[in-house]
Parts: C-alpha cells; structure tokens; sequence
C-alpha cells in the first residue's frame, strides 16, 4: 500500500504533503503532552500491528489496523501513523521521502473519517453492535485507503487507472479480514477496557493519561 | 525497535563497526544528513532523462559502499520496497499507449510504458537507498533530536521517540501473546477462529499498551514530570560536514545541468 517516490506527479505531491501537514497539525493540537506517552505507546502498538502476518488463502497480508487507530487515537491517528510511515520508510525503506505526505494521507484520513462514522457506534451499550461497527469501521479503512491509493494513482498517470482499479478489487479480502479482525478487536476491548475508544479524544471518561 | 530493528539490524551497520573514522558519512551532522536525503529526494524526483537517474543510483551506491554497509542486507531492503511496486510497473507497459515491443496474451506493451516504469523504478530505489544509508543509519534517538533541530514540533519529536522506545517493549510482548496462543495449540490456518484470535490478539495489545501508558506516566510524574521533557542534543557543524555539503550540494546541481545540456529529448 506504499507509494513510491517517483509514481506520482507533483501537484499530487505537493497535495498530500499539504494535506498531511493540515492533519498533523491538527493531531498535535488536540494532544497535550500529557497524552504524548498514551498516543506513542499506541502509536508503537499499531506499528507492531502491522509487522503481524495473518493468513489469507495461500499466502499472507500484513495488518494495516487504521480503522482501529481512528477508534483508538481520533485526530491524533494523523501524528501517530506519520511516525509509523517516517520510522518505516528511513528505516525499512518502505515507500518514500517526496510521498511521504501522501502516504501518510491515504492511511490517517480513512483512520479519523471511520472516527467520526463509527466511534458512536461502538460506544452503544450492547457489545455486539459495537463490536459490529468495529467491523464496519475496519473494513470502510481499508477500502477508503485503497481508494486514496487509487486516486493518488490515477490523477498522477492516467495509465495506472487500470492498474489502481485492480489494486482495489484485489484488497477486497484484505478489506473482509481486516473487517473481522477489528470487530473482534472492538468486541473485547468493549469487555476489558470500554474507555479504549475514545481514550485520546473524549475528555471526560479518559484514563488514558490525564488526572 | 523490535526484532526487525534489533541493534545491530536497525542501523544497518555490521555489528562492531567503528562509528567516527574510516567511514564516508558517519561523521556527518545527523542534521546534514537528513538535509541532504531530503534534496537527495527532491531532486531526482524532478529529473527524467533515464542516463541522470542511472547516474543518481550509482551515486546511491557509491555512497553505500563507502559506508561500508553489509552490501547483501541493505539491498534486500531495498528490493523489499520493490514488491510493493513490481506489480504496477510490470502493468503500465501495457496500459501506456505507444510504439508495440511485444504482446502478451493479446495485450501489447509499448516503449513509452517500459520507459515510464525503469524511469519510476530508477528514481525510486535511488531515493530510498540514499535515505537508508544517510539517515537509516542513524540511532533512532538521534534521528528525533536531529528533527527536534531541524524544528519540527517538539510534541512531535517526543511522540516518534516515545514509539521509537516502545516498539520494541510492545514486539516482545506480541511475541510473548503469540507462545500463549501457541502454548494452547493455536495455529494459524483459513479460518474464522482465526481471524477472530487475531483480533482478540490486536485489542489486548491495546488494553495492554493504554494501561502501560497510564503507568508511564504515573512513573514520569512521580519524577517531576511537569509537562515538559527537555531535548539535550546539541549538533555543531564541522569542517567536515561543510566539505559534505559542498560534495553533495555538486553532485545533486550537476543532475539537472546535464538533463539541460545533454538528455534535449
């Protein structure tokens, strides 16, 4: 799911950086320093996450979990994942340094829609619709970033359509494990932890690092 | 950072290496260094003529090699980053309309795609091997506190080195959760128990991970822990890294004037 430096055309580039730079920015602003700790512990556990392997018919996928992080982190999702991105890329050599802010937009904008879509949802009393719209919020990530791919592709070359076009088709499973994984993911959370969602952005029932 | 980042995999080094002398950047202002990755990027993004961005790999290379880099390892993960892309070049020479080469099961692939795809893929794998041997080769804390000088926000610095810290903590226990699953007969296989495990898996981590926080900070406030953390590193330019910055401030202007002078295509 990374882009590589290269692929796409420069007002993409510049686009996604800006956008990227709009949404850190906004990330930081809604996280104090008392939350710094909470937000890099997760934003270390959703790095872990994604070295995970889970087997899909013959071969395996690598977690992406970013509807989950949206869940989790809200607005701060945009700082965490650029970390993630930043360590895998200088580290790993994992997509790029020119696309970094688009790449950074394709997975921390799905994370905070699904936020807004779905935090409700799974904040309903019964565990079973939450954990429900845990998969929903989980599934929608996925697709929504396969689209920003898409998107980033297409508008870069026109030629990569047909090529984007089956990215997407082929990240339908993807879509449906990542979707179950959540939902499981949500539903004992909903049981061990309920304060989990929301622990970063809803000010009052949060443990998550404030007195 | 975790088993992939170990200490002697994540800066790519071989194990022992000496960190000042004998090598061509270790030296080098950690600042600097991210500089130059950056204008590294920038500039061979911004060119297209296929002989300049051979010559920017080259370069890449050189430049490892007098790192003194295991050749083997850093260049796996170079090639790692290309199975992320393999697929979409190997389409667009038969999606990119243009002068036929040869056909594949009825579908025709043309110069200009091949051209577009090597040019992508030259630019890409120049750019990344640049910025593992500049800054990949950096500790991590060092990396933070360079970006904390370069003035990127400091909640920012303080949440990268934060993960940075806790990766690795957060990997053994995924390991340690994987040998309970184990221990209790757990085998991954095509199956809703499980994609249902893993999922039980990911939400304990984070139960885990958010209780872990809250200690942290109990830990960080029991120490006087105001609301501030101070970033000590203190980086001075050398003779050294001007030499550096004259050397590849050269390398990266001469790219575009021979696109200008000789690649008129």
């Amino acid at each position: 799911m990374h882009i590589v430096d290269g692929a796409l055309s420069n007002p993409v580039v510049i686009g996604g950086a800006v956008l990227a730079v709009g949404g850190i920015a906004m990330g930081l602003r809604k996280l104090p320093m008392e939350k710094i700790p909470a937000a890099g512990v997760l934003s270390a556990t959703f790095f872990v996450a994604s070295l995970i392997h889970v087997p899909i018919g013959p071969s395996s996928v690598h977690l992406i979990m970013n509807g989950l992080a949206g869940l989790v982190l809200g607005w701060a999702a945009f700082p965490a994942l650029f970390v993630g991105l930043l360590l895998q890329a200088v580290f790993f050599g994992f997509g790029g340094v020119t696309v970094l802010g688009v790449n950074t937009v394709n997975i921390a904008l799905p994370a905070v829609i699904v936020y807004y879509a779905c935090l409700r949802g799974v904040r309903s009393p019964s565990a079973v619709a939450a954990a429900i719209w845990g998969g929903v919020g989980g599934g929608l990530a996925i697709a929504l970033t396969t689209g920003t791919v898409a998107i980033a592709l297409a508008l870069s070359v026109e030629e990569f359509l047909p090529a984007a076009k089956l990215v997407f088709f082929a990240h339908i499973p993807v879509m449906i494990i990542e979707a179950l994984l959540s939902a499981a993911a949500v539903f004992l959370a909903r049981k061990v932890k309920p304060e989990l969602f929301g622990a970063l952005t809803v000010l009052h029932g949060a443990k998550g690092g404030i007195q | 950072m975790g088993h992939v980042l170990s200490k002697s995999e994540k800066t790519l080094k071989a194990s022992g290496a000496p960190d000042a002398q004998g090598s061509f950047v270790s030296g080098i202002d950690p600042r600097l260094r991210i500089v130059a990755a950056v204008a590294y990027a920038v500039v061979a993004v911004a060119c297209h003529w296929i002989p300049v961005l051979v010559l920017a790999l080259g370069v890449s290379l050189c430049v490892m090699l007098a790192e003194c880099l295991p050749i083997a390892r850093t260049l796996k993960r170079m090639a790692a980053m290309d199975s992320f892309i393999i697929f979409l070049l190997l389409l667009l020479p038969f999606t990119v309309p243009g002068e036929q080469i040869f056909t594949v099961w009825g579908f025709t692939a043309s110069w200009e795609g091949v051209h577009q795809a090597v040019t992508i893929a030259l630019k890409a794998n120049a750019i990344v091997l640049m910025l593992m041997v500049l800054v990949g080769t950096l500790e991590a804390v060092t990396f933070g506190h360079a970006l904390h000088a370069l003035r990127v926000p400091a909640a920012l610095v303080h949440l990268l080195l934060f993960t940075v810290r806790y990766v690795e903590v957060l990997h053994e226990e995924y390991l340690r959760l994987r040998q309970a699953m184990k221990a209790r007969g757990f085998k991954p296989s095509n199956c809703l128990h499980t994609y249902r495990s893993f999922g039980y898996l990911v939400g304990m981590m984070l139960v885990r991970a958010l209780e872990r926080s809250e200690r942290i900070l109990d830990a960080m406030k029991c120490r006087g822990f105001t609301g501030a953390i101070p970033l000590l590193a203190k980086f001075e330019l050398s003779r050294r890294d001007s030499a550096f910055a004259v050397l590849m401030g050269v390398v990266m202007g001469s790219f575009p004037v021979l696109e200008y002078l000789y690649g008129a295509v």
